[in-house]
């Protein structure tokens, strides 16, 4: 064991620890439980907002997947991560202002409960609610399996014990302390992620002897490495492009994504969030894969793409510092894995129990209830993370295209089309998540896009045309919306 | 029947349409630099290539430019171009 690069590693999970506890306080003084819970009450102000809308969107693959990929297929893959500058500032401008409003006018404090009070149709709730407990269950699995590995690489550990300590650490924090805890220990794992970045970019330059020298190192190797095309001509315009779509405007669907739209304090917050997460995120994303396609004429030869990031680290940097950047996807991975599992929770708790089973439940109930839902996921995801099922890794393979076709129409069109109505809805969810799995099966990267193009495409119109189709059956309940959610 | 359409929209939501249409308008100058110095520069043979600070002139505009060029329009909007508007409702006091 390297104990020089652990116990920074120790000292960062110990300080989130003790971050969430703090952060929990809130939680004894509230007079709502429920908004404070699962929303902290729309308290976030601009930098927490910022933070940990990054944190909860970077996530294993920011730091360690997509660096790992930069490293075999060169500048290409830089090209393609930096699609992800528009979430920084598209999410936030486009759900903006009118979520908020809307989820305040309505006293949203889920996904969801906009979604109910903006279709009145008791199949979105339900489909929606399903979406995302399987889904993002299944997302969350496969983070804490990679949080896990990553431990177990670090430190030689074994995987369960690894796993165990890396569940313990988020779990304990997110229970008890809900949304909060769980904002504001993503701020610090935030900022832990942007330090990292800036280190491993400037110790790689620097062991690369310049970026100069970099470039003609990895020219010499092969030319492809700094066209952008990718090291062996596979990444076409189109299919670079399509990633628009996935990583880039259709974030805007993502639940865990959409929910921290509604959870900003004033305007204000907003407008100082929007900045903070472009600067951020855009840093970020262009350091990882930047350090990830250098890392290559430092180490070359490095054939597990996973490894990257942990061997360059160790290589270029003095431990202790190995071992603060190495919190970095530590960090990442923790805040995406703590804000899905309070997602998941909400959508059982508020989404479903408190809608169907136990409407007039009051605040105790709520409370012990809530958090009894969240430990119980948490110790499933547990469970099945310590040896994953095959339908968890397939499922896992949806979670993010899949929900993103489901949700960004009926989130889109309903703030901004008035027309939009339940039908729309219902078939728009449904469309994008079969279409997602059978194209992906069937037809992966169809016409050398990304498989979440068409699905998205197909969405849209399913929503539009059903909307347009159903109009007469749904005129009265439009109309109420209309009244509810439009006028002044 | 009162149901006459005499309701008017919330006020605050044009200036949120708007800013909507102001995000939208930054993805698509985003995508088109972007995609036009990667793709208009990069082109070309390896061998071909211009450099700058070490870099291949592809790369430097459509990723280091162009980002730096978005971040600073993203703060001129939100500084010239977004209203803020309260978002609660009057009562609603939580």
């Amino acid at each position: 064991m390297n104990w020089e690069v652990i116990i920074p590693l120790l000292v960062f999970l110990v300080f989130i620890f003790f971050t969430g506890l703090y952060a929990s306080k809130h939680l004894k003084t509230t007079s709502n439980f429920l908004q404070e819970y699962f929303l902290g009450s729309r308290q976030l102000g601009g930098f927490i907002l910022a933070m940990t809308m990054i944190a909860t969107y970077g996530s294993a693959s920011s730091f360690v997947g997509g660096p790992g990929v930069a490293y075999t297929m060169g500048l290409g893959w830089v090209l393609l991560s930096m699609t992800q500058l528009a979430t920084g500032y598209f999410v936030l401008s486009v759900l903006g202002k009118k979520f908020a409003i809307m989820a305040r006018k309505i006293r949203a404090v889920t996904l969801i409960d906009f979604l109910k009070e903006r279709y009145q149709s008791k199949w979105v709730v339900i489909l929606s609610a399903l979406s995302i407990i399987i889904f993002l269950f299944s997302a969350m699995a496969a983070q804490w399996v990679g949080g896990a590995r990553l431990i177990e690489s670090l430190t030689g550990l074994s995987y369960t014990a690894a796993l165990f300590i890396f569940a313990v650490s988020v779990l304990v924090y997110v229970i008890i302390g809900g949304f909060r805890a769980v904002a504001i220990t993503d701020t610090v794992q935030g900022v832990v992620m942007f330090l990292g970045t800036l280190i491993i970019l400037a110790g790689t330059i620097i062991a690369g002897g310049g970026v100069g020298n970099i470039m003609t190192d990895l020219a010499a190797e092969n030319p492809d490495l700094i066209s952008p095309y990718g090291a062996d001509r596979s990444l076409t315009p189109l299919f670079v492009s399509s990633f628009w779509i996935l990583v880039g405007v259709g974030v805007v669907g993502l639940p865990q994504v959409a929910v921290r739209a509604m959870s900003y304090k004033s305007s204000r917050g907003m407008h100082k969030a929007l900045i903070i997460g472009t600067v951020v995120v855009g840093f970020i994303m262009l350091g990882m894969h930047l350090t990830g396609v250098f890392a290559r004429a430092v180490l070359p030869g490095i054939e597990v793409g996973d490894t990257v990031m942990p061997k360059i680290a160790m290589e270029v940097l003095p431990p202790w510092l190995a071992g603060i950047v190495l919190a970095a996807p530590m960090a990442a991975i923790m805040s995406t894995v703590d804000s899905l599992l309070l997602l998941v929770s909400s959508a059982i708790v508020k989404d479903v129990y408190l809608n169907y089973v136990k409407p007039e439940a009051n605040d105790q109930t709520i409370k012990r209830f809530s958090m009894a839902v969240t430990t119980v996921i948490g110790v499933l995801v547990f469970a099945m993370a310590v040896n994953p099922p095959e339908l968890l890794i397939w499922l896992n393979l949806f979670s993010f295209g899949g929900l993103e076709a489901a949700f960004i129409w009926p989130v889109i069109m309903g703030l901004y089309w008035k027309k939009g109505n339940a039908g729309g809805a219902i078939a728009s969810i449904l469309t994008g998540v079969f279409s997602y799995i059978l194209f992906h099966t069937f037809m992966p990267n169809a016409f050398g896009m990304h498989t979440v193009v068409l699905p998205v495409l197909l969405s849209l119109l399913a929503y539009v045309l059903i909307s347009l189709l159903t109009a007469e059956k749904y005129e009265q309940v439009q109309q109420e919306v209309i009244t509810k959610l439009w006028s002044a | 029947m009162k149901q006459k359409k005499a309701l008017r929209d919330d006020p605050r939501y044009r200036v949120a349409n708007r800013e909507a249409l102001i995000g939208a308008g930054l993805v698509l100058l985003n995508f088109i630099m972007w995609f036009g110095f990667a793709y208009g520069l990069g082109s070309k043979p390896v061998e071909e290539y211009q450099y700058i600070w070490g870099m291949p002139a592809w790369f430097f505009y459509s990723c280091i430019v162009t980002t730096i060029s978005i971040i600073t329009l993203v703060v001129l909007a939100v500084v010239f171009l977004f209203k803020e508007v309260p978002l609660d409702e009057e009562g609603d006091e939580q």
